[in-house]
């Protein structure tokens, strides 16, 4: 059971959240202007790191809105949650796509 | 009283509230504050139950949760398993049989209540040991929220067996009740005795189980309770589990650790053995010995050491530097030979015995640290793993990090509860402790390691762990599976450590090349020393686990069984579906009417019924289960163009679409009828099982990618309660319910909506949409008149026949109209084209969810299935759903007896399947692949082996114009 | 081949008295497998049996088989729905049937036969769908009523009152369980027999390159010339991949199971419910082996939350009344690689002379001998095998998915 911090509501147990993959994967500008190879990346393709992983959850039974978290995939320590772009400092290898 | 072992004195038991239990059918006497070993012990029985697979006789090992051997099954209203007899609270009239190691599961229902609590505290202790109760009164003075975890039915830890060693200036026994009493006074702190801290999660989320014997049987009282405990700082005072040692016949009843035979006396007032031999490796035992002796025993002490960090206890016969090398006896010991430790093992001396008391030194209790990746080292002088620090928000307390003495305990429960930092050096835990001898192998004088036991649960011996490494097992957890140490129910509490030291004997020098890291424990896992010559910290341990003890299904499942496991949704009318006799279906989380048989109709012809009355008169449904979304804002129709495939921003008020929205994959999500209320306001209508998905789905779109747009959701499924009333005298009942409202065919266009009041003075939405290709109308009303609605339409239908019809009715109808069920006639595989909707979606927008999948080659090649219907050439034959289909080519002369002995190619499957009254024929839906270029074609059913001819129709068989929608 | 019946109380047989030595890697293999979990170990065999490449080394960075294989509950079954996933699973089943022969080792596979339960209408219709499909490939299978569904499996609650009531089940008879450690430890004994060196304690840390081929791997314990590297890692495969400069579409997510004691034998059979989330058979010794949900997250932490396993024992104590007082004795978590369509990803790569196995989810164990088959002819002969032709990366961009969720198939 991890303890997730909402932005808006404060510490929550898990079971209140529903997760959302890997943050920061924009839906693209125009989809029809990509090649199908970029169209499979953005359909199919997510970062899958052992380690820092910057990612989304939304607050189901609460506030019901989406925000990022840093979770480490190993140790599943929440450095920090965060709304909108991500913080500077998190600037590691699993950069937007 | 008749118990030969019981003292007169001493102890916290009531000697004068007795206790009758029967074992195995034999009737014995026991007192209040017993376990069922106490009092077995006091009545002379040692022996329990068989050794699992050797049929070896087995005793009394321990006297907490580490125990290997006495297992019993409670008898009674629901019988239960596998209890370990010494944690188990006597009651009074217990029905026990001794288990030989394995249960038996009870075949009727538990008619007993579990539940469960959440909490959050400031401060969870785990373990009322010295080391815990110092620590809860520490944190109890400091004012924050205090919660004190004892798996035990009373406090005080190891203390309870040595009540006269002094803490703090007094007796341990006065100790014990005096903080106990300051505890119970404190207001911030509570106490939950039989509570087993079994699982410790992220964030100290704990889990616990607590077993409610102080209140059985009360009706509405659980009989056990999981407990989920938020803590903001967690005190692990957790204790340290003795270990057996490793010589011949060392599973003899009547070998016992010796910690267990003094908790037994000083505890329990039982003298479990009159004629002891205490075999120890370190000085723990050296009490142990000495009171026994005071208990009137008469005692001897064999020490594998040349030499103790203590005295030698009085009137004790100490052996220095010898060891016990084999246990004598057939069902129960009675003499041990012990030889020299470093010297010849034929020079024996048999010394008499009914009890051998076996210390061979201690296991820090980390599994609760373990379990939340804490770190742990080996320490060679402690001989065993240690924490080597405690995690984020969690203190260590008292042996569970080596101390094992009680003022050092003591010492580190009260920084520890004050959230001081842990004032023991390392190098104190070594002289406070004193060394171990670090013997994991005692030969034996006939040479062989066959009765040499590492698990005695699992009958393992030192032979099979030798056998392993010959096998080339270099992993402790190769070991553990090669032999099975260590997975009986004690998990290796006492064996576990036992296999690493026995492994660091046998493996060599080069064999430590090919030992995985990553054990926890294991030098260098956590920057400790990365010498890989054998020991047991080059060789780390098992993984710990939750749940630290056992617990019972049951109790998981909590009050989440029966009504409570997934309550069912229903809609404010279902008192008169009941009432109409209506048969159910789930769909989603809901009940929904099914169909409405009257006496003597099967569903076949309630449904026939149903049909007939939509087709030609007039019926109706609840059709409050559709999920239902308020969408508003001004950029509410920019929105709806890019969820939706086809367009929404230009539908006028007052009007209704029916709409797909797909994934960017381009397969159909959800689909319904969308209402549109204002400039800036849209009511979407989803399917019964989608609501919840579609609402997150909008939610996320919006917030995560399309921020900017002024648009939001509120989900009003259960605000307002819909009736369809379907057929050509729809019209007829709606003027009846709404006389202020114009029906006509022209005053009332189709898609289109008009607010109202019911002659019943009930405000109303009433829409005239189709599901069924009739004339229909939908009455909207809040949720909380729906059941008047209903019963409205009831009365005024009556004069027509106005009959119900169910979700089965529903089915048939639409599907002779081809509209498909989302989840039904799709399957995550389907796009709108591919159901014949290429008209719902759009050409001409820019982009919309699931577009730019279309023009991928898996989309645009031939060989996608399409929905089309199906005819059986008999026209009785109803296919089954599901029936998969074949060409006439590849379908065999004769039906299958079983399964095809070569792959059958198959072109698609029936996704719905029923009898239409309006053809008076059968039919069906199928995905046949490249379906519509095949329409005419006759292909083949296949059921059961057998395979039936259809023809391949158009998917609308019924009213194909659209003739029936205005009535 | 074991049955279910007899004692509990039945002492399994010992392993071998030697199952494989313990060689230090040398400088250059033929074939390097990183990963030596159950589909590394069976490709190695296969390689060598079946192709004659015994030049291979199987890397595994902590102990043989300690993964997945070490951690799944142990399901074999074939009735998958669609054609490409009935056949590669199929030949699997059919693997398994003569695999106590094939490496000489009582691997204890009990055919015991799987129920999946279908508890709701659409269950029954996606149920029968399945079983019509399975026979016409070839694929033992039936569909059965609550009644028979008591037959095979007497203890279970049939009763219609319950929340959600068994309305039928599919019923594969030649599908069941085997001792997962005692597979690995056969192919792992024959493999290091026919002179395939298992190196444990060997962690890749890179790949060497020659243009776009792979020429060798980076490890722990030193640097290793392969003329071909397979990737079996299952949830590590990604940072492999990365290592070697292309992404796989998988997701790694934690999957707990977990045991109770053991019991005298009560369930004869394996008992399967997606709708519930059920997945139940009882052990050659007795415990009770039960699969919870995935969990929601990626994780590669080996453990779950404690929520899923309190959700699947109010299923399972709700259709096994039985099962109300079993204790749950142990639970743990493996790392699922799962991939959009539920479906495997096997075959050739980007890089030259590097092949991929991985994405088969809650499906991996019973895959094992059927994968190991497929990609052992795929790494020796340089294409894919036609069992594993659709499980190519390039599916991905086409649109030609295989989906098994999407279709209703059950996990595990």
């Amino acid at each position: 059971m991890l303890m997730i911090e909402c932005p808006h509501c404060g510490v929550r147990p898990e079971g209140e959240f529903t997760y959302g993959g890997q943050a920061h994967v924009p839906y693209p500008e125009d989809p029809q202007a990509l090649t199908d190879e970029e169209w499979a990346q953005y359909l199919f393709y997510r970062d899958n790191p052992k380690g820092t992983f910057r990612e989304r959850w939304v607050h189901s039974a609460g506030c019901r809105k989406w925000f990022n978290a840093i979770r480490d995939t190993r140790t599943y320590d929440i450095t920090s949650t965060y709304l909108g772009a991500a913080p500077a400092e998190a600037n590691s290898t699993q950069g937007a796509q | 009283m008749g118990s030969p072992h019981r003292l007169a004195s001493g102890g916290i038991v009531d000697r004068g509230t007795s206790r009758t239990f029967t074992i195995d059918g034999r009737s014995f006497e026991g007192v209040a504050g017993d376990t069922v070993t106490s009092a077995a012990l006091a009545n002379g029985v040692l022996q329990v139950g068989d050794s699992i697979y050797r049929g070896r006789p087995r005793g009394v090992m321990t006297s907490g949760v580490e125990e290997p051997n006495a297992f019993v099954r409670i008898n009674g209203e629901y019988g239960e398993s596998m209890q370990p007899a010494t944690i188990t609270e006597l009651v009074d009239g217990s029905e026990l049989t001794w288990e030989d190691g394995i249960g038996t599961l009870d075949q009727s229902v538990d008619p007993a209540e579990y539940d469960h609590m959440h909490v959050h505290t400031d401060v969870a202790v785990i373990g009322a040991g010295p080391a815990g109760l110092a620590a809860a009164r520490a944190a109890a003075a400091t004012g924050v929220r205090v919660m004190l975890f004892e798996q035990d039915f009373a406090l005080g830890g190891s203390l309870l067996g040595r009540p006269n060693e002094v803490v703090e200036g007094i007796p341990a026994g006065a100790w014990i009740e005096d903080v106990t009493a300051q505890l119970e006074q404190a207001i911030n702190c509570r106490i939950l005795k039989r509570t087993s801290v079994f699982g410790s999660y992220d964030s100290n989320y704990l889990i616990a189980l607590e077993k409610r014997v102080e209140a059985p049987g009360t009706d509405g009282v659980s009989r056990q309770r999981v407990w989920h405990i938020n803590a903001g700082r967690v005190v692990l005072a957790t204790g340290a589990f003795e270990r057996t040692l490793v010589f011949a016949g060392n599973d003899l009843p009547g070998v016992m650790l010796a910690s267990a035979a003094q908790n037994y006396l000083g505890r329990y007032g039982v003298l479990a053995g009159e004629q002891v031999v205490v075999f120890t490796t370190n000085d723990s035992a050296y009490g142990v010995a000495a009171d026994l002796a005071a208990a009137g025993a008469s005692v001897s002490l064999v020490d594998s050491r040349a030499s103790a960090g203590v005295d030698d206890p009085a009137s004790v016969d100490v052996h220095h530097g010898s060891v016990a090398v084999e246990a004598i006896g057939s069902d129960r010991v009675v003499g041990v030979r012990i030889a020299p430790r470093d010297g010849d093992i034929q020079q024996t001396q048999q010394l008499p015995c009914d009890l051998l008391a076996v210390s061979g030194g201690w296991s820090a209790n980390v599994n609760l640290h373990s379990q939340r990746q804490g770190a742990l080292h080996w320490d060679d002088d402690l001989l065993g793993f240690v924490p080597s620090g405690a995690v984020r928000d969690q203190s260590l307390a008292g042996s569970v990090t080596g101390t094992y003495w009680t003022d050092g305990a003591v010492a580190e429960g009260i920084a520890a509860g004050s959230a001081q930092p842990d004032p023991t050096t390392a190098q104190e835990r070594r002289t406070g402790s004193g060394t171990t001898d670090g013997l994991w192998l005692i030969p034996s004088p006939a040479g062989d390691f066959d009765t040499h036991f590492v698990d005695l649960q699992r009958d393992e011996t030192a032979a099979g762990v030798v056998r392993a490494v010959r096998a080339g097992m270099r992993s402790v957890e190769h070991v553990k599976r090669y032999t099975s140490i260590s997975t009986g129910l004690d998990q290796g509490k006492i064996g576990g450590v036992l296999t690493i030291g026995l492994l660091s004997q046998l493996l060599g020098e080069h064999d430590m090349a090919s030992m995985p890291a990553g054990q926890p424990g294991q030098d260098g896992a956590e920057g400790g020393a990365t010498d890989r010559s054998p020991s047991p910290g080059a060789i780390g341990t098992t993984t710990f686990r939750a749940p630290f003890t056992p617990v019972a299904f049951a109790a998981l499942a909590g009050r989440a069984r029966g009504e409570l496991y997934d309550p069912a949704r229903v809609t404010p009318a279902q008192a008169r579906h009941v009432a109409r006799g209506a048969e159910f279906e789930d769909v989603g989380q809901w009940k929904r009417p099914w169909f409405y048989p009257q006496s003597g109709e099967d569903m076949n012809a309630a449904v026939a019924r149903e049909c007939r009355a939509a087709r030609t008169n007039v019926a109706y449904m609840d059709g409050s289960t559709l999920g239902k979304i308020e969408i508003r804002g001004k950029d509410a129709p920019t929105f709806l163009n890019r969820i939706y495939t086809n367009a929404f921003a230009k539908l006028s008020v007052g009007k209704q679409r029916y709409g797909v929205m797909c994934g960017p994959d381009g397969m159909v999500l959800d689909d319904g009828v969308s209402f549109r209320l204002a400039e800036d306001r849209y009511l979407m209508t989803t399917t019964t099982g989608g609501a919840a998905k579609v609402l997150e789905w909008l939610e996320e779109w919006h917030q995560t990618e399309w921020p900017e747009l002024d648009v939001f959701f509120t989900s009003v499924t259960e605000q307002w309660s819909t009736t369809v009333v379907a057929g050509p005298r729809s019209r007829d009942v709606i003027h009846k319910i709404a006389p202020d409202l114009d029906v006509s065919k022209e005053g009332f266009e189709f898609m289109s909506f008009h607010d109202t009041v019911l002659a019943s003075g009930i405000p109303a939405r009433i829409a005239r949409v189709t599901f069924s290709g009739e004339l229909a109308f939908e009455v909207n009303v809040s949720g909380w008149y729906g059941e008047a609605v209903w019963d409205d339409i009831t009365h005024a239908g009556a004069e027509f026949g106005i009959t119900p019809y169910g979700t089965e009715t529903m089915h048939v109808l639409r599907a002779e109209k081809a509209f498909p069920i989302v989840g039904q006639d799709t399957d995550g595989t389907v796009t709108p084209q591919d159901l014949g909707m290429d008209w719902v979606v759009a050409k001409k927008k820019k982009d919309f969810i699931g577009m730019r999948s279309y023009a991928r080659a898996g989309h645009v090649e031939e060989g996608r299935k399409q929905l089309v219907s199906l005819f059986p050439t008999d026209p009785e034959l109803r296919l089954p759903e599901g029936s998969q289909l074949v060409t006439t080519d590849n379908t065999p002369a004769d039906p299958l007896d079983g399964i095809a002995p070569q792959p059958i190619p198959m072109i698609g499957h029936v996704t719905s399947s029923y009898r239409s009254e309006a053809l008076d024929r059968t039919f069906a839906l199928a995905l046949v692949r490249d379906g519509r270029t095949r329409i005419g074609e006759e292909v083949m059913a296949s059921f059961e082996g057998r395979f039936y001819p259809v023809q391949i129709a158009e998917a609308v068989v019924y009213d194909k114009e659209g003739a029936r929608r205005d009535g | 081949m074991t049955t279910a019946q007899g004692s509990g109380q039945r002492a399994l047989p010992p392993h071998p008295s030697f199952l494989w030595r313990n060689p230090d890697p040398r400088n250059s293999y033929d074939v390097v497998i990183v990963g030596g979990g159950g589909h590394g170990l069976a490709t190695a065999y296969y390689l060598a049996k079946v192709h004659g490449i015994t030049n291979v080394a199987v890397l595994e960075r902590g102990w043989l088989a300690g993964g997945n294989m070490a951690r799944n509950t142990t399901i074999i079954r074939s009735n998958y729905l669609w054609d490409e996933s009935a056949a590669i699973y199929e030949k699997s089943l059919k693997l398994w049937e003569g695999l106590e022969d094939e490496l000489g080792y009582d691997i204890f596979f009990s055919q015991r036969g799987v129920l999946n339960l279908a508890h709701t209408l659409q269950d029954q219709r996606d149920s029968v769908r399945r079983v019509e499909a399975n026979r016409l490939n070839g694929v033992d299978a039936e569909y059965i009523s609550p009644e028979q569904v008591k037959e095979v499996c007497p203890i279970i609650n049939i009763s219609q009152d319950i929340r959600y009531p068994v309305m039928g089940a599919t019923y594969q008879p030649r599908a069941g369980i085997a001792k997962h450690d005692w597979v690995a430890w056969g192919y792992a004994r024959r493999a290091s027999e026919l002179g395939v060196d298992l190196i444990q304690n060997c962690e890749v840390t890179g790949f060497d390159m020659d243009g776009d081929r792979v020429v060798g791997v980076r490890t722990t314990r030193g640097n290793i010339k392969a003329g071909r590297v397979a990737l079996a890692a299952a949830g590590h495969t990604s940072t492999l991949t990365e290592l070697a400069g292309f992404r796989v579409p998988i997701q790694s997510h934690p999957l707990q199971a977990l045991v109770s004691e053991l019991h005298e034998m009560i369930h004869p059979t394996v008992v399967m419910s997606n709708h519930v989330h059920v997945y139940v058979s009882q052990a050659h010794k007795g415990e009770l082996v039960m699969g919870a949900g995935v969990d929601s997250y990626n994780g590669y932490g080996q453990r779950g939350s404690f929520h899923v396993i309190e959700h699947q024992m109010s299923a399972a104590v709700e259709l096994f009344p039985a099962f109300s007082r079993a204790h749950l004795l142990r639970t743990w978590g493996g790392i699922v690689d799962v991939t959009l369509d539920a479906s495997p990803i096997m075959g050739l790569t980007p890089v030259d002379g590097m092949y991929v196995d991985c994405g088969w989810g809650t499906g991996g164990f019973k895959a094992v001998p059927g994968a190991g088959f497929a990609f052992a002819h795929t790494i020796a002969n340089n294409e894919p095998h036609e069992l594993n032709r659709p499980y190519s990366l390039e599916r991905f961009v086409t649109g030609e998915l295989i989906d098994e969720h999407g279709a209703a198939a059950v996990a595990h």
